[in-house]
């Protein structure tokens, strides 16, 4: 089928309409509206076959979606930033009920201060929430995306909630060359939602999410949903390999850029993981062997995927969008807890800090991360975290606060 | 004149039980006894949406106390939640994937502390949208899971843990209890109605009226709570019952916005409920304050007052 220009939010749209879901629960959030937008439409023009409800707040609207999922509805919804946090307690609520719905995270920085922008500080404080998270780089990738989070979570052997995360603004409002799969195929790959035992109905009474007393019922529980997300690395795999088959193009839980014979590698997430590869082309052309490795699935933690990629390597790099103040970067702890265990782990493991509400990642920045890892490797010792800051930015703030302060 | 047309006899109460003995909820719950003659009218083909509160431990891993469905979701948005069952039933019965045979009655519960302040937008949402749904508030006036703390429903000089009596403010609690009748009135729900364990007929007649309207069917039941306001719990039906006949919990129901009384007790004085109970007996010892006492008895008769003008 022939591409269509769209921006990652439409894409995000044709992806729950292609997976044929049921009801779609919205409230409108910057930068994901586009998306409830796009549907609402759609529904109300009898192009989706869902139920479209205006709700009153992200918690509501997060309930209602897991309680329809439960009820046996394929549900689809999207958030951002601030609502994914409004919504935080019932993210843990439904991912106990084990509702495999798709929430799409638009992100965006969190306040204060209050912004639009994005980096990835909202998607990573539902990391421990028991929803699987996918973190998408392009536009095409974000609409696969969900189609393959269907899939996964309501694999009789996961049955747990999805995150499909793209960038606010770089992502949700930039157009790209999107190829729509022919919804047959779609069908092939991601069969009707019959879940055999989820459902309220009259014939089938049962009680969920129900209190338990003492701690040996609740780790049960809650050891049953690690061990469902830990199965989801396979089933991922399978459905990676499905989609390939059917659609020709391939995601894998992490996504390797020149590492063939890279020294040094570069470790990013979503859209911004585009200038990383653009960065790498540049320090080759420079006779550097960089690399980037993409962490795409990020719950599971693909930790064999991550020591496969990043065994023997002179040095390594992760850039945080994010930041955990009083601790730094928060994939690079968690990339440096997966290399502890591996005897051939790179010589040095650096954190960078950068892109925090849409801040420029600039070449010159890219080009000081690969020098400074670089010697890092070289001197055997890691480096940071370092919070990238331009001379050109610390110029700008300068002015800024004369003009805050009335001495401009 | 309102009357009964359903329920008029004792008798006619259904016999069979929907929600089942043995539960961890406290001896002489009043809102597990509202609930329990609910249930006789509202039967097994049902799914309770839970808000966090009391009622929380009518399922209890590895127990249920229903013979029909029960989803726990926070204490902030169980109307939510039932928005998604509803409309989840909905959608599964229009594409021919759940026979109508298999819809359920869709019935939200929460305490006071749920409904008249954390799940109050959540409540307003869903009655906005119309959503077709029960909801049932068990009001014990206070934070009750937790030990009674001050919830907006406590009542004037109710002491609660939070709200204690003092030099400063020895009445204990000085706000007014929030009327969340008429909160909800102004949603114009097609069916509201307060209801009390120890009136059954009235009850029952109630939900009966409600199961002919499409839409929120609003309810707020006075859950008389040994347990938080301190009195021995054989004594439920007693303190249910001044409750009604002091007039401080009227019963009332509102058809498309439009108020009736279905009980016009003849108003026996406030002191005998409050002198009932732990919650208010510093109102009576050391010293009896008297204008506390008055100002309680001043507010009833106001209220009377005004629903008589308004009945004429």
């Amino acid at each position: 089928m022939d591409s269509q220009m769209m921006t990652g939010n439409l894409a995000a749209a044709w992806g729950a309409r292609l997976a044929d879901v049921d009801y779609i629960p919205a409230f409108p959030i910057t930068p994901q509206t586009e998306i409830v937008e796009a549907l609402a439409k759609w529904c109300e023009r009898g192009e989706v076959a869902a139920t479209f409800v205006s709700m009153d707040s992200e918690h509501s609207m997060m309930t209602a979606a897991g309680a329809a999922e439960v009820t046996g509805a394929r549900v689809f919804t999207a958030t951002s930033s601030q609502g994914l946090l409004h919504a935080f307690e019932v993210l843990y609520s439904i991912s106990g009920w084990r509702a495999p719905l798709v929430l799409v995270n638009v992100s965006r920085a969190l306040a204060a201060p209050i912004t639009l922008e994005s980096d990835h500080n909202d998607v990573l404080a539902a990391r421990d929430a028991g929803f699987l998270q996918i973190h998408a780089e392009t536009c095409q990738e974000v609409l696969d995306s969900i189609l393959m989070a269907y899939r996964i979570a309501e694999d009789e052997r996961v049955m747990l909630p999805v995150i499909v995360n793209l960038d606010g603004f770089t992502l949700s409002f930039t157009r790209e060359p999107v190829s729509l799969p022919d919804p047959d195929m779609v069908r092939r790959f991601l069969p009707p939602f019959r879940p055999s035992h989820l459902g309220f109905a009259a014939s089938s009474p049962h009680a969920l999410g129900v209190a338990v007393i003492g701690g040996t019922s609740y780790a049960y529980f809650r050891h049953q949903m690690h061990l469902a997300a830990q199965n989801a690395l396979e089933v991922h795999r399978e459905a990676a390999d499905s989609f390939h088959a059917l659609f020709g193009r391939r995601y894998d839980l992490v996504e390797g850029y020149r590492l063939e014979d890279a020294d040094d590698v570069l470790v990013m997430t979503n859209a911004g993981a585009s200038k990383g590869k653009a960065a790498v082309d540049a320090a080759r052309a420079q006779g550097k062997r960089g690399g980037l490795l993409r962490l795409r699935v990020i719950r599971p933690w693909p930790a064999e995927a991550i020591r496969e990629a990043l065994r023997d390597r002179r040095a390594v790099a992760v850039l945080d969008q994010n930041l955990a103040p009083g601790q730094g970067g928060i994939l690079y702890q968690e990339v440096a807890a997966c290399l502890y265990h591996e005897a051939r782990r790179p010589r040095a493991l650096c954190s960078f800090i950068g892109g925090l509400g849409g801040q420029n990642l600039s070449e010159g920045e890219f080009q000081a991360i690969f020098e400074q890892t670089a010697e890092a490797g070289v001197a055997g010792r890691g480096l940071g975290p370092v919070l990238l800051y331009s001379a050109e930015e610390h110029r700008e703030m300068t002015h800024l606060q004369m003009v805050a302060t009335g001495n401009a | 004149m309102w009357q009964r047309e359903t329920f008029k006899k004792i008798k006619q109460i259904p016999r069979e039980e929907h929600v089942m003995p043995g539960t961890a909820l406290c001896a002489g719950c009043g809102g597990l006894e509202a609930l329990r003659l609910a249930a006789k009218v509202l039967g097994d083909h049902v799914v309770y949406v839970n808000a966090a509160g009391c009622f929380t431990m009518l399922a209890a891993y590895p127990y249920s106390s229903f013979k029909g469905s029960w989803l726990y979701t926070t204490m902030g948005s169980a109307p939510a939640g039932a928005q998604g069952i509803r409309d989840a039933l909905d959608v599964l019965i229009a594409k021919r994937r759940l026979p109508k045979s298999e819809d359920l009655k869709v019935i939200v519960l929460g305490g006071d502390g749920s409904t008249y302040d954390m799940a109050l937008s959540a409540t307003s949402g869903a009655m906005n949208r119309q959503l077709d749904f029960y909801y049932i508030c068990y009001d014990n006036e206070a934070y009750g899971n937790t030990g009674m703390q001050l919830s907006p429903a406590t009542p004037y000089a109710a002491r609660t843990a939070t709200s204690p009596c003092s030099l400063q403010h020895p009445a204990a609690t000085m706000q007014e209890k929030k009327d969340i009748f008429e909160i909800w009135r102004a949603h114009r729900p097609p069916y509201i109605a307060t209801v009390a364990p120890r009136y059954p007929l009235d009850l029952e007649e109630k939900f009966a009226r409600a199961a002919t309207f499409t839409g929120p069917k609003m309810f707020l039941a006075l859950a008389a709570c040994p347990t938080g306001w301190l009195y021995d719990p054989g004594a439920t039906p007693e303190v249910a019952k001044l409750a009604v006949e002091t007039g401080l919990w009227p019963l009332k129901e509102a058809v498309n916005g439009v108020v009736t009384h279905t009980y016009i007790p003849k108003r026996k004085p406030v002191e005998a409920y409050l002198r009932l109970q732990g919650r208010f007996r510093h109102l009576f010892e050391p010293t009896v304050q008297t204008d506390a006492i008055r100002h309680i008895q001043e507010r009833v008769d106001a209220y009377w007052q005004q629903a008589a003008q308004e009945q004429a």
